[in-house]
């Protein structure tokens, strides 16, 4: 198979095109739950977890790095600005992510709810694998490449989610309960998480990923079997808005005022 | 200009987080184009989201202009080969140790312990200071410590 390099991407306006659609969902996904990670800043159940929390969200928004780096040598423009001054219409992640990680807010009265966060990093974790495991013979190089090694990351992350959703599970029936009160209501934005959006056909026709029936039938097997693992129900997720074709919730532009706040002051200082 | 030549210039420059290591012997330098007009180096990310890397790249290249004054100066990272923690030299598995962080054991579980270099240590959380690095405690001499992550 013929591989596309950057500039063979470039050049062909349709090949763009679709690139991009599937960068922008990869990138934005893990930009925003990278956000929403480092707001347990300081916050989280125990100062290891503050450690790993941090860690894990550094290497999101690494990743979410390396995808709007792509995206600015394919045309786009500057990476910094494609994380930081795109509006929410413009975004591709799913509603799920950007859904905050409790009542409250981190400056003032952070009511956030831990098992929420785990189970909704968890379904994160579970469909960024799944989907990178298709891309790893993806037509276009770099992002064969990238899935490739950051395939080898994410399953710590993933290994680190697990671990909490057991524990939660089998600890006592307060973190139990919690935990089963999480899983319901995550139903209720995770629908549009596992979906590649309205190209997803034509990315699995021009070979970016493998087939996207087996890509969600992998996040899907996945889920299953720690729902049967742990004795919960299955999942049976709504989608009220699909981020995948840029509809979103109000959580969104908050996340988004926030976290561009600083670069909007001066875009163009160097940092 | 030779290859090797770049590479010994490369043995000076360190991890900013492991100063005790240099990036050859953390095996994170790839392929290496030397030739009188100009130099280029491919580094390979230990992790993706390393923060050390703007800062490694930036040691690099400072290094190569110094050493080389009129040669062009091509420094960039490449993931076309993934780096794996089985590119660590020997020399880099001893670094890590005299900083006292475990080398990376062939899994998880099996990690020796910088101190006591007793393999009895307990997983205390997958994620440490930096990407790189899990916590532990040594249940044989009971101190807690780094061991770099198998990739």
């Amino acid at each position: 198979m013929q591989r596309w390099t950057i500039e063979e991407a470039a050049a062909n306006p349709e090949r763009s095109r679709l690139v991009s659609e599937l960068l922008w969902q990869l990138a934005d996904d893990d930009m925003i739950i990278g956000f929403r990670d480092q707001e347990w800043l300081g916050l989280a159940p125990h100062i290891e977890e503050d450690v790993a929390f941090g860690s894990i969200g550094q290497e999101e928004i690494g990743h979410a790095a390396l995808y709007y780096g792509l995206l600015e040598q394919l045309g786009y423009g500057k990476a910094d600005d494609l994380a930081s001054l795109r509006t929410a219409a413009e975004r591709r992640n799913s509603v799920l992510v950007e859904q905050p990680n409790g009542a409250g807010h981190y400056l003032e009265s952070p009511h956030y709810d831990w098992a929420w966060t785990i189970v909704r990093h968890y379904l994160h974790d579970v469909w960024e694998t799944a989907l990178l495991g298709g891309l790893t013979d993806s037509v276009f190089e770099p992002l064969a490449d990238a899935a490739g090694k950051i395939l080898r990351e994410k399953r710590y992350h993933l290994a680190h989610q697990e671990l909490w959703m057991r524990t939660m599970a089998a600890h006592d029936p307060d973190s139990r309960g919690r935990l089963e009160d999480a899983w319901r209501r995550v139903q209720a934005w995770a629908g549009d998480l596992a979906d590649l959006g309205p190209s997803g056909a034509d990315f699995e026709a021009a070979g970016l990923c493998q087939s996207v029936e087996s890509i969600v039938g992998r996040y899907h097997v996945r889920v299953s079997e720690m729902a049967g693992a742990l004795g919960l129900p299955a999942m049976e997720c709504e989608t009220r808005q699909n981020g995948r074709c840029g509809e979103h919730t109000e959580a969104l532009q908050q996340a988004l005022d926030t976290l561009s706040e600083v670069y909007r002051l001066d875009p163009t200082a160097n940092w | 200009m030779q290859t090797e030549v770049v590479v010994e210039m490369l043995r000076e420059v360190g991890d900013p987080e492991i100063p005790s290591v240099s990036i050859v012997d953390l095996g994170m330098v790839g392929r290496i184009q030397a030739a009188e007009e100009g130099v280029q180096v491919d580094l390979m990310p230990t992790f993706v989201g390393c923060s050390a890397q703007r800062i490694i790249q930036e040691r690099v290249v400072e290094k190569l202009r110094d050493a080389f004054p009129g040669s062009a100066v091509t420094v960039r990272f490449d993931l076309s080969e993934p780096w794996t923690s089985e590119r660590i030299t020997e020399a880099g598995r001893e670094g890590l140790r005299k900083a006292g962080i475990a080398p990376p054991g062939p899994t998880l579980d099996d990690v020796e312990c910088p101190y006591c270099g007793q393999s009895s240590a307990v997983l205390h959380n997958l994620f440490g200071a930096t990407s790189c690095r899990s916590l532990y405690y040594c249940s044989h001499c009971k101190n807690p410590f780094e061991a770099f992550k198998p990739l």
